[in-house]
């Protein structure tokens, strides 16, 4: 009982990275509090699905397995939770801040009159003292998000209503297997009984999922431009700068706004999170939303006109000057130097 | 033919999170609204634009304008009755004070079953200032009502059922549903027409009750004779809801802290703009394999 729950979202039969990385933290952060990570994963044909999630450090995995909820539907699943923790009362519940977990969350959340923290980008435990009322509050989870565009960075917290519940965007966290050979237990949730037809009232008609073209997280090198960068033809400059050293090329918030790039390439806390090995920032001014979602690069570089550029405080390298004319010398100085 | 639809908007007036300057927050770790530009937001607008094209479709469909906050937030009632919504109503009062998004979800709700029946429930997906996404599902879990959340465009409309184009991370979805229901709508979709020039003549002077009682006298007979210029407020009595769940008291979520952002400083390279200093960078990465 009052353990820690991840929702697993399963995409064709594969767990979605989002959620390995939330059973990553949420085997953690159940060893800090002293209790049991359980998962949830509703889907159909998932007999094998124990494989994926186990290896993170699960101790008890609930499994809805019904042909009629192969894919997500707001109603069904948001059922199945609110009465699983309805039952388990879980002290803690984790889901990946996606089209799916935003859709879940909030309804389980308002039905549980639990709290939700949106895209936390760091997740801690902690104790809080409510000096009005006298009260201690011990191991509460500390959701960490900025907010208000960035600006500040807050600490959310539910001092009195279970589960905390979070979402975290995908690649915030790390992912890392617990141990390859651990097993936990397998709980089969009957659900004959807890949907019916009326769950069932919003139905897809048709389906189309596209392979990720563009897969910032994969890339080693990310050349990643900014409403600096002037135009949609100053971009090439970055894409060929991105072609040539093997990389792939990403975007401020203000870049994708201005029309500059397409939004799969958006980097920040209302994109995409990365951490490649370098990380060329092409005339990003580096508000808060952006460098959430780059900082953790290994090296980065700025190419900015404005020497008081906040990313080039975080910057290990800091070019001063145009986009277009520092990044053709980059590309002449690469080529000469190699072959 | 079909008969015209009721359609409420919730929309939300934000702080234009694009400026934020040092006096925006307050010592309990709200938001010090009063400091910022307010504008319409973003996503709201867009579901906005649904609604309007709806209205354009099938006649005899009514647009309702929903907003809570403060006394100004009857601003973004008036744009929209701009751009073609036939009247709003302004949600307010102290009590609603740091509201998390449950407590913003249980008022909305409360005020939609008060000023309703609606067959549609629009809303942005989310709002600029927080991103939480949150108060759609909500208010549509506090409803009893199914939702559809990420919508790109509504495709189509017979009797009650419904056809949404769905905008996922990778692809899209069309799914079929049921009014009445709620639809959040993503940013991707239809941008809302502009003010319509009849329409922001007819408006001009709509006011809340708040507004009306600071106007000058002069005007007051304008107000009794053209009853469509009051813009309805409505408090906590008017929508008989329960204060335990409103304001900081029903927020389940608190703000512990909050920290103002500092840049770390770390030790920044400084390279001259020139081939010999860029070219030297190139090698030193070659070299320690982190490109070539």
């Amino acid at each position: 009982m009052n353990n820690l729950f991840v929702f697993c979202e399963i995409e064709e039969g594969q767990v979605a990275d989002v959620s390995l990385e939330l059973l990553t933290k949420g085997r953690s952060l159940a060893n800090q509090l002293g209790c049991k990570l359980e998962a949830v994963a509703i889907g159909y044909n998932l007999s094998e699905i124990g494989k994926q999630i186990f290896p993170y450090g699960v101790d008890t995995l609930h499994i809805v397995d019904d042909k009629r909820l192969e894919h997500y539907l707001t109603l069904p699943y948001s059922k199945i939770l609110i009465e699983l923790f309805k039952k388990e009362q879980p002290q803690i519940a984790l889901l990946g801040a996606t089209v799916i977990g935003r859709d879940l969350g909030p309804r389980v959340s308002s039905a549980l009159k639990s709290g939700l923290t949106a895209d936390c980008t760091s997740l801690e435990i902690g104790d809080h003292e409510d000096k009005k009322a006298g009260k201690v509050y011990k191991n509460l989870l500390y959701q960490i998000r900025p907010a208000f565009g960035g600006n500040i960075i807050a600490t959310i917290i539910n001092p009195d209503c279970r589960p905390q519940m979070a979402t975290v965007r995908e690649g915030v966290m790390k992912k890392e297997v617990f141990n390859p050979n651990h097993l936990g237990e397998v709980k089969t949730i009957d659900v004959s009984k807890l949907i019916d037809d009326n769950d069932f009232v919003v139905e897809i008609i048709e389906r189309h999922i596209e392979k990720r073209k563009i897969n910032l997280q994969a890339a080693p090198i990310i050349v990643a431009g900014g409403y600096g960068v002037g135009s949609k033809e100053n971009f090439q400059w970055l894409y060929e700068l991105a072609e040539v050293l093997g990389g792939e090329v990403g975007a401020s918030r203000a870049a994708v706004d201005a029309g500059f790039a397409e939004h799969e390439r958006q980097i920040g806390q209302t994109g995409t999170t990365v951490r490649p090995k370098l990380y060329i920032a092409c005339g990003i001014s580096g508000q808060i939303q952006h460098r959430a979602g780059m900082d953790q690069s290994s090296i980065i570089i700025s190419i900015n006109t404005d020497p008081k550029a906040p990313i080039n405080s975080i910057a290990d390298y800091t070019i001063i000057g145009s986009v277009t004319d520092i990044i053709p010398k980059m590309i002449k100085a690469y080529k000469k130097n190699t072959k | 033919m079909m008969k015209g639809l009721k359609i409420v908007v919730l929309a939300k007036q934000v702080p234009d999170t694009r400026n934020v300057g040092k006096d925006a927050m307050k010592a309990d770790g709200t938001v010090n609204r009063a400091a910022l530009d307010a504008i319409f937001n973003p996503e709201d607008l867009n579901a906005l634009e649904q609604a309007l094209t709806l209205k354009d479709k099938i006649p005899g469909t009514t647009v309702t304008i929903l907003t809570m906050g403060p006394a100004r937030a009857a601003e973004i009632i008036r744009e929209g009755l701009y751009r073609g919504a036939d009247n709003g109503y302004l949600l307010t009062d102290r009590a609603f004070a740091g509201s998390d998004t449950l407590a913003t979800s249980y008022a909305l709700s409360k005020a939609i079953e008060k000023i309703g029946p609606f067959d549609l429930i629009l809303a942005g997906r989310q709002a600029i200032d927080g991103d939480t996404a949150q108060v759609g599902p909500q208010v549509a879990e506090k409803l009893n009502l199914p939702q559809i959340t990420y919508a790109e465009e509504i495709l189509d409309i017979n009797g009650n059922t419904i056809i949404v184009k769905r905008r996922l991370e990778r692809g899209v979805e069309t799914v079929r549903g049921k009014m009445p229901l709620v639809i959040t709508v993503t940013g991707s979709a239809r941008e809302c027409r502009p003010r319509h020039a009849k329409q922001t003549m007819k408006y001009k002077h709509a006011k809340t009750v708040s507004e009306i009682q600071e106007a000058s006298e002069d005007y007051l007979q304008l107000y009794n004779s053209r009853p469509y210029l009051n813009i309805p407020e409505l408090n906590v009595n008017d929508i008989q809801a329960d204060v335990t769940q409103l304001g900081l008291n029903g927020s389940p979520t608190k703000v512990k802290n909050i920290e103002n952002v500092v840049l770390q400083a770390k030790e920044s390279k400084l390279i001259q703009n020139d081939e010999k200093e860029i070219e030297a960078l190139m090698i030193e990465l070659i070299k320690n394999h982190t490109i070539g």
